[in-house]
């Protein structure tokens, strides 16, 4: 159970990031952190003691494997991850272009 | 077992690092960090396909965010309300602690899963697929929907990326950011 709560642990610094900070490209990495949490938790609950991935072999008969699909959800997860953020870190940049500052209390002006 | 709680408060002590420290190259490269440390946790956890993924995504992401804040660094301020903000994200903080702590309670014990629709899976994969890789027959065939979708998803985020850097009417096209998307 400790091992749950230190993911959660994890997680509320990614929410402490993203609620706290004024700067743009901190946020984003409070985005990025949280992210991380939720797929790590996905996996914990995904392992078996003794446990093996689940892969087949010809040889050998493998009884106990961990649980496949959470592993294909986190998978998925990851990589929209990725496109997520590159979409978040495009906007950042228009933001910068615009009023020179990564600060949003300085963004005051919302009319493109 | 005693390294993945090792290798748990490594990733959240650079978390913590990440989070606090004032240069913003530094917050992104101890993001780089956490999540290295995230691909070996995979790793111990048994997953190596999300592990490969992850170490793959990682990368691109740095070199994403290291574009983005390359000669930027500018100091941000902390100054005007700074005890209400704390306060309102302590108290956010707490209740989701409170509620998250209360339903741990009703999972099951940590490496002892129920795998309920998995054991179908495991049971038929190889007779009906004909992968040896479970995973691989899950997101491909099992539930190739969900591939789809991750691609629609995929390719609206490219397009979007291109509206946003787009530039109309300048000669100048090079500075364009890199979307590395798959």
């Amino acid at each position: 159970m400790i091992i749950y709560l230190l993911c959660l642990v994890l997680f509320c610094c990614g929410i402490y990031c993203i609620l706290r900070k004024r700067n743009i490209i901190k946020i984003i990495v409070g985005i990025i952190i949280s992210e991380y949490a939720v797929n790590l938790f996905f996996i914990l609950t995904a392992y078996r003691v003794g446990g093996r991935a689940p892969i087949f072999s010809s040889e050998a008969e493998i009884l106990n494997m961990v649980d496949p699909l959470p592993h294909a959800l986190v998978l998925t997860s990851i990589v929209i991850g990725l496109a997520t953020t590159a979409l978040l870190v495009a906007i950042a940049m228009r933001i910068y272009e615009k009023y020179g500052t990564f600060d949003i209390t300085k963004i005051r002006e919302l009319k493109g | 077992m005693i390294e993945l709680y090792i290798l748990l408060i490594f990733m959240i002590i650079g978390a913590i690092i990440a989070i606090e420290v004032k240069d913003l190259l530094s917050s992104v490269i101890a993001v780089g960090a956490v999540g290295l440390g995230l691909s070996i946790v995979f790793l111990i956890l048994k997953a190596p396909d999300v592990a490969i993924t992850q170490l793959v995504v990682e990368i691109l992401c740095l070199i994403i965010l290291i574009r983005a804040t390359l000669k930027k660094d500018i100091p941000f301020s902390t100054s005007g309300r700074w005890f209400l903000n704390t306060l309102i994200t302590l108290g956010f903080i707490i209740i989701f602690l409170t509620v998250a702590i209360k339903s741990l309670s009703d999972l099951p014990e940590f490496g002892y899963p129920m795998m309920r629709v998995a054991k179908t899976y495991l049971r038929e994969g190889l007779a009906k697929t004909g992968a040896s890789n479970i995973v691989a027959s899950v997101i491909l065939d099992f539930r190739a929907y969900d591939t789809l979708g991750e691609a629609t998803i995929l390719f609206t985020a490219v397009i979007g990326v291109l509206t946003i850097v787009r530039r109309i009417g300048r000669k100048k096209e090079n500075q364009q950011i890199e979307e590395e998307d798959e």
